[in-house]
């Protein structure tokens, strides 16, 4: 990291500023988080590149549960793997992700710090990860049990003999149920392998916790308990980054939402405003909301434009009801949205 | 009428997944079918999607009580049902193209010359356009590939429409679009549609009416 670079000092001047200001239930008091200019190209043959995702600014306080919701593709993926420092080989990452230390040293940026800074403080001690995917995340040919003792054995260095109950504490908080402990991860449903997965990312002491898609094919009642339990332990004081396609998730535990269209955060709003009356301010915003089942349940006309050949100017444009020839210019984002004929909140 | 009378469901030798479960879906009717995860709607979804045979009762499809089963009912009546299920990576073949996909129940039924002509008709009902349509699997989105899955389903113009878990794992606007598509379908063909899913709200606004999944057995099956 190069102190040096204006990017780096504007991040950490968020920083020691008292990052973002306080929205909706968690006080965001000092950022556990903040990104500033994240932008992920990968690199295709024939000299193509796909834009995954482009100039991503935003803090994530303690305390503070921020959204990040899009549809499947719009980069929202892309931008928690560079937060964890697990791109592919073809991916170039640029900008700063600046994790605080609570222990006083200087902030770490996860985009630069190398793996071996990554896997040994990073993932799974200074970030939780409550993975997509449990059954990747666990290891087939041990019983959860073992598997939540030997976390709590690496990340906490509780003595042997008091291993067993911090286990079980574990899996309570994340309610998976005590008499499956001694299963193998294939012995379970996907509700309970995504359970066994949550209860070993809140093992370490993590002040950041990141989500991604923690509640794919989970049905709404399970849904309610795991976004229930990450909202408790942000109320304890961390900050957890929900990357979700769930809006009803988001709405039930976001204190801000941040829309990802095409690559580009388009909105970032708080989520009482954004779920209330008023509604979000950014078109595509509206027309997610506007699709769902318990709202006009009609789609946003047509499909999102292939990251590998975005257009110059809005990549909304051309599912816009909006749009206009000013629309052929990018839009900067101002005050929370980036849209040059933005709706204007009534309130 | 599709109708599940007393239909007991489970794999090999294992305990049934569910007992006695009686369900109809009328002609040009949406049922939905609600349940939590692992009660068993998925299997009833497949039974009644002519894909697995149950172990007792009666499957009886427009009037026509289905016996000649070995794995699977005779293929001239599984073209009555179309069914889309929740992933849709494990349920294409990640060799073909989306219009290889969409037109494999032709080529599978000997109709392959029908195919190009029926693909151009699907792919805008489902909002692929021709472009996504020469790519694989691997190329798209779950979301255009769900697409793609539920063109598939309706290549045969099926009289029924199963519909198991199809949204779980899309955002609002592809599940709108996906549920307008379907919708449409029905609209122009009478084409009745079982939609088996957790989602309470989702299936309250889509269909006529919806079943509770209770203790293993959808309850309440009055119209
Ligand atoms: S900038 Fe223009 S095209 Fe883009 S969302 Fe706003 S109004 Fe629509």
């Amino acid at each position: 990291m190069n102190a040096a670079d204006p990017t780096v000092l504007r991040a950490l001047a968020a920083v020691t500023a008292g990052g973002p200001p306080a929205t909706g239930r968690g006080r965001a008091d000092d950022a556990v988080l903040s990104v500033r200019d994240l932008t992920v190209r990968f690199r295709l043959r024939g000299g193509r590149s796909v834009a995954a995702v482009s100039d991503a600014d935003f803090d994530l306080g303690a305390g503070e549960c921020l959204a990040l919701v899009g549809e499947s593709g719009c980069g929202k993926s892309v931008l928690a793997s560079a937060l964890l420092g697990l791109l592919p080989g073809n991916a170039e990452a640029s900008g700063t992700a600046l994790l605080a230390d609570p222990s006083g040293a200087g902030p770490t940026d996860l985009l630069t710090a190398d793996e071996k800074t990554l896997a040994r403080t990073v993932r799974g001690r200074r970030v939780g990860l409550v993975p997509q995917s449990p059954a990747a995340h666990l290891t087939p040919v041990r019983t959860v049990r073992s598997q939540l003792e030997e976390t709590v054995r690496a990340l906490t260095g509780t003595p042997r003999r008091a291993r067993r109950k911090a286990a079980e504490d574990a899996a309570e908080r994340a309610a998976f149920p005590g008499g499956h402990l001694d299963r193998y991860p294939h012995e379970l449903s996907g509700g309970l392998a995504q359970r066994a997965a949550t209860a070993l990312a809140l093992i370490g002491d993590a002040r950041l916790l990141l989500a991604d898609e923690p509640t794919t094919g989970l049905d709404r009642e399970l849904v309610d308990r795991t976004v229930d339990e990450l909202r408790r332990h942000v109320d304890e004081g961390r900050g957890l980054l929900l990357i979700t396609h769930d809006l009803a998730a988001a709405a039930r535990v976001a204190d801000r939402v941040a829309v990802m269209y095409a690559g580009r955060i388009v909105e970032i709003a708080p989520a009482p405003r954004f779920f209330g009356p008023t509604g979000p301010r950014h078109p595509y915003a509206r027309g997610l909301l506007d699709a769902l089942p318990d709202r006009a349940f009609t789609p946003v006309p047509g499909m999102p434009p292939e990251l590998s050949a975005l257009p110059d100017g809005c990549a909304f444009a051309p599912r816009c009801p909006l749009a206009t020839d000013l629309c052929a210019t990018r839009p900067e984002p101002r005050a929370g949205v980036a849209c040059h004929h933005p709706e204007h909140p009534r309130a | 009428m599709l109708e599940l009378d007393t239909v007991t469901a489970g794999y090999e030798r294992r305990a049934p997944v569910f007992r006695g479960a009686s369900l109809t879906v009328a002609p040009g009717e949406s049922v939905g079918l609600l349940g939590p995860s692992g009660c068993g709607k998925s299997t009833l979804a497949r039974v009644a999607a002519l894909l697995h045979r149950p172990d007792a009762g009666r499957l009886v499809l427009d009037g026509t009580e289905i016996r000649a089963w070995r794995h699977r009912a005779p293929r001239e009546l599984r073209t009555a049902v179309g069914v889309v299920f929740q992933q849709p990576r494990t349920a294409a073949d990640p060799r073909l193209t989306l219009a290889e996909i969409i037109a494999e129940p032709l080529r599978a039924t000997g109709r392959r010359t029908e195919a190009d002509a029926r693909v151009a008709e699907l792919a805008p009902a489902v909002g692929l356009t021709a472009d996504l349509l020469t790519r694989r699997p691997h190329e798209v989105s779950d979301g255009q590939l769900q697409r793609a899955c539920l063109a598939r389903a309706l290549t045969l113009r099926p009289r029924w429409l199963i519909c198991d878990e199809m949204t779980a794992m899309l955002d609002a606007s592809t599940t709108a679009a996906l549920v307008a598509a379907v919708e449409a379908y029905r609209t122009e063909t009478g084409a009745g549609l079982l939609a088996v899913g957790h989602d309470r709200v989702l299936l309250n606004r889509w269909c006529d009416r919806t079943v509770e999944w209770k203790d293993c057995l959808p309850a309440e099956d009055t119209p």
